[in-house]
């Protein structure tokens, strides 16, 4: 009979879970990136 | 051989001092049919050359000669940091063309803006009737005038120089450190007030484009562009202005697109991150496959990732032809940026006979304007020190 209405805060956990999941991500590809971009400088 | 040499230097130097160059022409027509048209903005109001309405009051002239014309006037804040500040001298021959493009760029900024604002002779009352600090617009006009200002006196040296006026070009020397400070400070401010403004519309902007974060997504994208348009635009200047260069500026060119190149595809590697981040904080990813969802896709991996690849292989092939080419796929990924934020996503819920598109007088006003850059730009290339250093000053550097 009553609908449950959720709210963007009950989400909340899951969307900063993500973020913080594609922060790390970046930070190791960012590094890969980095050394891929100076590679031949140190050939 | 050697005659026909000389007929064809003859040839060339009667054809530069012709006034009939294709180059005239075009931009002769341009600038008559933008002289008529502007005399049809002054006298029958914006009504009279615009399809701007309530829904939509701001349209291409915000979106292009404004939002674009900044951030691809961020070259003279970027090369000024990187030259100045970190001391990065192998740059210096990008320095003075960055900011003349940078000066011309805020100029324009301002002369679109008498066309675009209704009442243009209150651009000022923001500094002397009513200051309204409380609203994002005072910081966009104060930081628009007062980088205006910054940048002319740090373009007034090549000025100077070419006025033979000493003294007072040893002032300005002297003021060239606070100045790229001020510059660059004034530039963080502004190129994310722009991102700012779109702040104040959550429900109109769509909401994969509309973030808290869309001041950092403009400030960090406008590096980016300002990168790329230093590259476009000495490749352009080579192309047709490579006699007023010295050897100096000719042999550092390629080390200024490679490091450039670098530092874009850094940029951009970061701006693309954060922009993900936007998406995720949001939780939009369900509209990613939506129409709207699949322009986003287009602008991010066709206008933002591409560029980030191609330029870190033509960093390290040290394929210059290849950077070139990405730097103008990045102005251009930028141009289609802002004219998502202020036109494509902006009111992209009204229905199609509700939505803005521009009238051709519109497009025709911002073509001349962008005319009357171009020829002030070649009027100063052609007589002041920019791609050369003045041979009483060559031992400065």
């Amino acid at each position: 009979m009553s609908e449950t209405i959720h709210t963007l805060q009950e989400f909340m956990t899951q969307t900063k879970g993500v973020i913080y999941l594609l922060a790390l991500g970046f930070l190791v590809s960012f590094t890969w990136f980095w050394t891929f971009l100076h590679k031949k400088d140190k050939d | 051989m050697a005659e026909e040499e000389k007929q064809v230097t003859r040839h060339d130097v009667e054809e530069s001092r012709s006034l009939f160059t294709p180059f005239n022409m075009i931009a002769g027509i341009f600038l008559i049919v933008g002289v008529i048209l502007a005399f049809k903005r002054f006298t029958g109001g914006l009504g009279a050359v615009t399809n701007l309405d309530h829904n939509n009051p701001w349209g291409f002239w915000i979106g292009f000669d404004l939002l674009t014309g900044v951030a691809l006037a961020a070259g003279g804040y970027v090369t000024a940091a990187c030259v100045e500040i970190f001391g990065m001298k192998k740059y210096h021959a990008a320095l003075r063309p960055a900011i003349l493009t940078g000066f011309l760029g805020y100029s324009l900024v301002v002369f679109a803006l008498l066309f675009d604002v209704g009442r243009p002779w209150r651009l000022p009352y923001p500094f002397i009737v009513n200051q309204g600090v409380t609203s994002v617009m005072f910081e966009v006009g104060a930081c628009v005038a007062l980088y205006l200002t910054v940048l002319f006196l740090e373009f007034s040296p090549a000025a100077l120089e070419w006025l033979g006026m000493k003294k007072v070009r040893k002032l300005a020397i002297r003021l060239t450190m606070v100045l790229t400070f001020l510059g660059v400070i004034l530039s963080t401010l502004h190129q994310s007030s722009l991102g700012a403004m779109y702040l104040i519309a959550p429900s109109k902007l769509h909401p994969l484009w509309y973030s808290p974060y869309l001041p950092v997504f403009f400030f960090v994208s406008s590096i980016a562009a300002g990168l790329s348009m230093v590259v476009f635009e000495s490749t352009l200047s080579y192309k047709n202005f490579r006699n007023k260069m010295d050897e100096e500026h000719k042999k550092s060119r390629n080390a200024i697109t490679i490091g450039f190149g670098r530092a874009a595809s850094l940029v951009l590697a970061g701006y693309f991150a954060i922009k993900i981040f936007g998406v995720a904080l949001g939780n939009h990813w369900n509209l990613l496959f939506t129409n709207m969802g699949l322009w986003f896709q287009v602008e991010m991996l066709g206008f933002v990732l591409l560029p980030c690849f191609l330029y870190a292989i033509g960093v390290r092939e040290k394929n210059v032809k290849l950077i070139r080419f990405t730097a103008f796929w990045t102005v251009l990924g930028i141009v289609l940026n802002r004219f998502n934020v202020s036109l494509v996503a902006f009111n992209w819920q009204l229905p199609m006979e509700a939505r803005y598109f521009p009238s051709w007088m519109e497009i025709g006003i911002t073509l001349f304007i962008v005319t009357v850059g171009l020829v002030v730009f070649r009027f100063i290339v052609t007589r002041m020190p920019i791609f050369y250093e003045h041979p009483e000053y060559s031992t400065e550097h």
